[in-house]
């Protein structure tokens, strides 16, 4: 616990509020997330988590009437603030999504390369070496190196799913949004997922949903609790779960709603 | 009693009902079949007097009995593809405007109006090529392009106006609309997750464009334009009006020339010997077995992508 307090902040989100057509889904959310830990946002369907995460790559901009207010601050920079290029920021801070999604009509290769590509990088050498570093920090070089030229669609939902995450990890992001990445994986899969996480998080930064309450608290350094738009508490992960000061905390991961 | 006997009388009803729809719903393959019998037995002197040399030559004499149908087969066939150069990536990028960039209600006027292209009477087509568009290249387009690229087979000649390019243009357009709505339906069907997992990659609009939606879409896209070249294959009025109707094989795209179709509309009323007619019949076998293969192949390719979308 007292090691987390020690690294530095990495993204500072402050005071953030987000609607879509007028409703609103975020009330003035603040919290800090730590260079190189995971952490892990929980609460019931509606409460707002995803939209959290997809406005820290503001990907929650480009839904048609939507908007952001507040600021996120990452490397010394707002990144919500109009002079940062979402296209550029979201090199930096890359996304896996619920649903394993590989582009259907590339390889497993060209997958993993696609964000490089569209990067301007060309050099075969150089993307042969990002090819088989991130299948590897994904875990899933040793099940695909033979058939890198196959459709990533003809991979297993799991194998997809690390397809993704090594898709997000070959622009070397500084940070990594999960957003409730094993929720349409089988338990196998599920743990072969976080275990990578657990790895992963030397090299990046995660902050991943989940609505599963025993993932985040297996996986994670620090979770925030969401409900109807609203941080309630936001802690160490063993503190939260053990120790939880809001009375709504409790009741949410005792089991008595959501 | 009554009402046992009242039910079973609906229950025959429906009974008739199932048959009438089945005679129908059966009738109509048949009449595929029977239309296809039936260009077969009447041609079938010119098959037998030419055999594949049909095929592959192209005298069409009448008076001295000597049919080909190669000429034709080049007219239909170059004057679809100048359409789908022309219309495909038109078709397209509009397509592509309407489903990604448009606002939705700027998409549905703008969707209504394309697809009211089809509605335009194919004769109406014509007189438009005839009078507006045949005019427009003869005194503007062609000179033009004979100037600055008449180092090219494609743009020599003398401008005639009526051609193989006002064929194309007009066929072009004819397609648009089929191109343009299958397409829509093609990218409509790519699910969002595509897109915003290009986004999420530091994609801008159009990259997202190129890499979440025309490449997923591409089988689908491919079966458009296969659709639209089905149509222009077997387009007959407004072709027959503006390109010209000569039975020639010329590399400019200037010269006139005449389709399967055109010389049918043109030769079927004044075709008095029973070999000129076999000839014609023929010529419309050869037709008919064409835009069957290339309509099937583009059912083939729309139904897979939708199928391989479904699936996932």
């Amino acid at each position: 616990m007292n090691t987390t307090e020690l690294r530095e902040t990495l993204l500072d989100v402050r005071n953030l509020h987000a609607s879509f057509g007028g409703i609103a889904a975020l009330h003035g959310i603040s919290l800090s997330v730590i260079a190189n830990s995971v952490t892990a946002i929980i609460g019931p369907s509606g409460c707002g988590k995803s939209t959290f995460i997809r406005c820290l790559n503001r990907l929650h901009e480009e839904v048609p009437g939507a908007t952001t207010q507040g600021e996120v601050w990452l490397d010394g920079q707002d990144i919500l603030s109009a002079d940062v290029d979402p296209v550029t920021l979201r090199r930096k801070i890359g996304m896996v999504f619920q649903k394993p999604n590989p582009f259907p009509a590339m390889s497993i290769y060209e997958n993993v390369v696609a964000g490089l590509t569209l990067a301007g990088v060309r050099r075969r050498s150089v993307l042969n070496e990002v090819v088989e570093k991130t299948l590897n920090l994904a875990a899933l070089w040793d099940e695909v190196k033979d058939k890198l030229h196959h459709p990533g669609s003809s991979l297993s939902g799991g194998q997809q799913q690390r397809l993704c995450i090594a898709r997000a990890l070959a622009i070397e992001p500084r940070v990594l949004l999960m957003d409730e990445p094993t929720s349409a994986l089988d338990p196998i899969s599920t743990a072969r997922i976080e275990e990578l996480i657990g790895e992963l998080k030397r090299e990046v930064t995660i902050v991943i949903v989940t609505h599963n309450m025993q993932q985040a608290a297996r996986i994670s350094d620090k979770t925030g609790f969401f409900l109807l738009g609203e941080l309630v508490e936001f802690t160490d992960t063993s503190v939260l779960f053990t120790a939880p000061k809001d009375p709504r905390t409790e009741r949410y991961i005792t089991g008595r709603f959501g | 009693m009554k009402i046992i006997r009242k039910r079973r009388d609906i229950h025959h009803g429906d009974r008739y009902f199932y048959f009438l729809l089945k005679g129908l719903a059966s009738g109509l393959p048949l009449l595929l079949f029977l239309i296809a019998a039936f260009l077969l037995k009447a041609s079938w002197p010119t098959i037998n007097e030419f055999g594949a040399a049909f095929l592959f030559t192209q005298d069409w004499d009448p008076v001295g009995e000597h049919f080909g149908v190669l000429a034709f087969a080049f007219g239909t066939i170059v004057s679809s593809l100048i359409a789908i150069a022309i219309g495909a990536p038109l078709s397209i990028f509009t397509a592509l405007f309407l489903t990604e960039l448009a606002s939705s209600r700027v998409a549905k006027v703008a969707g209504f109006l394309v697809e009211m292209l089809a509605a335009i009477p194919s004769v109406v087509y014509g007189l438009w090529g005839i009078f507006v568009l045949a005019p427009i290249l003869r005194i503007h387009v062609e000179p033009f392009l004979g100037k600055t690229l008449g180092f090219l087979p494609l743009f020599q000649g003398p401008p005639y106006g009526v051609g193989m390019l006002a064929a194309g243009i007009v066929l072009a357009i004819m397609i648009i609309p089929t191109i343009t709505s299958v397409s829509r339906e093609v990218f409509r069907s790519v699910p969002q997750s595509y897109r915003e997992a290009a986004m999420a990659l530091g994609a801008t609009r159009w990259e997202v464009m190129r890499i979440a939606v025309l490449k997923t879409g591409s089988t689908g896209i491919l079966g458009a334009v296969i659709l639209g070249l089905g149509r222009a294959l077997g387009e007959t009025m407004a072709v027959t009006m503006v390109i010209g109707n000569r039975a020639d094989i010329s590399a400019s795209l200037f010269s006139p020339a005449q389709t399967m179709s055109s010389v049918i509309a043109n030769e079927y009323a004044e075709a008095t010997s029973a070999t000129h007619v076999a000839a014609l019949l023929e010529i419309g076998l050869v037709l008919f077995l064409l835009t069957f293969i290339v309509n099937s192949l583009a059912r083939v390719f729309v139904w897979r992508a939708s199928l391989g979308r479904s699936a996932r």
